[in-house]
């Protein structure tokens, strides 16, 4: 207990997540709990948080490289054939002078991803390591991950619109390539990784320091 | 987990803070007013004016955008006398007979499926709440609006025809369709459907003080 701060895992109680009712896990029972008023699967604490977001963040990691190297559209005009990869498509927006567009695409295609990444490699070691320390700053840092997340998916719009509206057979057409699959992956790994990802193991270290069974164990 | 000694009643207005986990009391909020954790800032509740009606109102009108947003096309291109315009299933077919199955069904998924499956369950959850029908059947539909609502992309969407029509506009001349303006009012209606919201309406009967054991299944 921290400065008279009283969890409800510290309380002896569940809290559904879908409908915010606590309740308490009955005698010896630990396994396959639901909520009493809306019966959702009622968890202390996310399954195995720690190593889904471990095992999403390894997946995202191995696909950010592809996604990035690879091309994501091909162009076929009367001037020739010319392959884009992601970085590629935001130094044409601003080479072609539309510079805040390239920045925002630049910004939710490129960093995003990245930086998704980088934090959520962060919160789960911090967890891990049951650190004490900016616990405030982690808890937002989660929140602007999971806010964020999902604008990465811009480009994946940018490549559909592209590939359906220039189809003019002989004047210019413009196909997907692999990159655009490795990409889509990264976009929605990352997120399956954020939302296994448990705000509340941030706090859990403040209550004591005794053995956590929690922490990478289920239920 | 320490289990209490002796099972006390748990108080009506007693929640757990879903991002930290501490205890605390839900205040009696006036309308408009929201509540936030006291330790970490999360969003605990809102109270939106007149929010069922409200809700109900804007999902609706959110229903009729996303027909016209989908029958209609959303852009047309017009390279050299010849159009070529397209709604935007034609544009996931495209991708999905590109070879592109992976994007095809993301981008099926994020701007078509789940934004009306999402608005389908809102509708099925808020109606017979209207008409005073509450039953607890309902629950589970609420459960899927919530696991939905990370996946509809609408905005994202919207942002990323935006780029791709800059990226076009010295290729062709862009003439943005009906679809394109009813997707714009779509993304208004579904936001402020969001933030009329209030999902305590569903939970509204307390349970009774010996019903407040999670229950246990056996699968």
């Amino acid at each position: 207990m921290s400065g008279g701060a009283l969890t409800a895992r510290e309380a002896g109680l569940l809290s559904c997540h879908v409908c915010g009712q606590l309740a308490r896990p009955p005698e010896g029972a630990a396994h396959s709990l639901r909520c009493p008023r809306c019966r959702a699967p009622m968890h202390l604490r996310k399954p195995a948080s720690v190593s889904t977001t471990w095992a999403l963040l390894i997946a995202s990691i191995v696909m950010f490289l592809p996604a990035n190297l690879l091309p994501v559209m091909t162009t076929t005009s009367l001037l020739g054939s010319q392959q884009d990869t992601i970085m590629s498509g935001v130094v044409f927006l601003w080479q072609s002078g539309s510079w805040p567009l390239a920045a925002v695409v630049f910004f939710a295609s490129v960093m995003v991803p990245l930086l998704k990444i980088i934090a959520l490699v962060y919160l789960t070691l911090s967890v891990q390591r049951r650190s004490t320390r900016n616990l405030l700053q982690r808890t937002r840092l989660y929140r602007l991950v999971e806010f964020v997340g999902r604008w990465s998916m811009l480009d994946i719009y940018v490549i559909t619109m592209l590939v359906a509206l220039v189809s003019f057979r002989g004047l210019a057409t413009i196909e997907a390539g692999p990159g655009a699959i490795a990409f889509g992956a990264v976009v929605v790994l990352t997120m399956f990784a954020a939302m296994s990802f448990d705000p509340r193991l941030i706090w859990d270290p403040l209550a004591g320091r005794s053995a956590d069974p929690y922490i990478a164990s289920h239920d | 987990m320490p289990a209490p000694a002796v099972h006390l009643k748990l108080p009506a207005d007693l929640v757990a803070c879903h991002e930290c986990d501490l205890l605390q009391t839900e205040p009696a909020l006036l309308p408009g007013q929201t509540a936030r954790c006291v330790r970490c800032d999360a969003f605990l509740a809102r109270n939106p004016p007149d929010s069922l009606d409200r809700t109900l109102a804007l999902t609706l009108t959110a229903l009729v955008l996303y027909v016209i947003a989908n029958v209609n096309p959303l852009v047309g291109l017009d390279m050299q006398g010849r159009v070529v315009a397209v709604t935007l299933f034609e544009a996931v077919q495209v991708l999905w007979r590109d070879g592109m199955m992976p994007v095809a069904a993301l981008v099926f998924g994020t701007a078509i499926l789940f934004p009306l499956l999402e608005l389908m369950m809102i509708l099925l959850v808020l109606v017979p709440l209207r008409l005073g029908r509450v039953t607890p059947r309902m629950a589970p539909f609420f459960r899927m609006v919530r696991s939905l609502k990370p996946w509809g992309m609408v905005e994202v969407f919207l942002l990323g025809m935006l780029v791709s029509l800059v990226k076009l506009s010295h290729l062709a001349t862009v003439i943005l369709g009906t679809a394109f303006w009813a997707t714009a009012a779509l993304i208004l209606a579904l936001t402020f459907a969001g933030r009329a919201f209030d999902t305590r309406l569903l939970w509204q009967t307390p349970l009774p003080d010996d019903a407040q054991d999670a229950l246990v299944t056996s699968r």
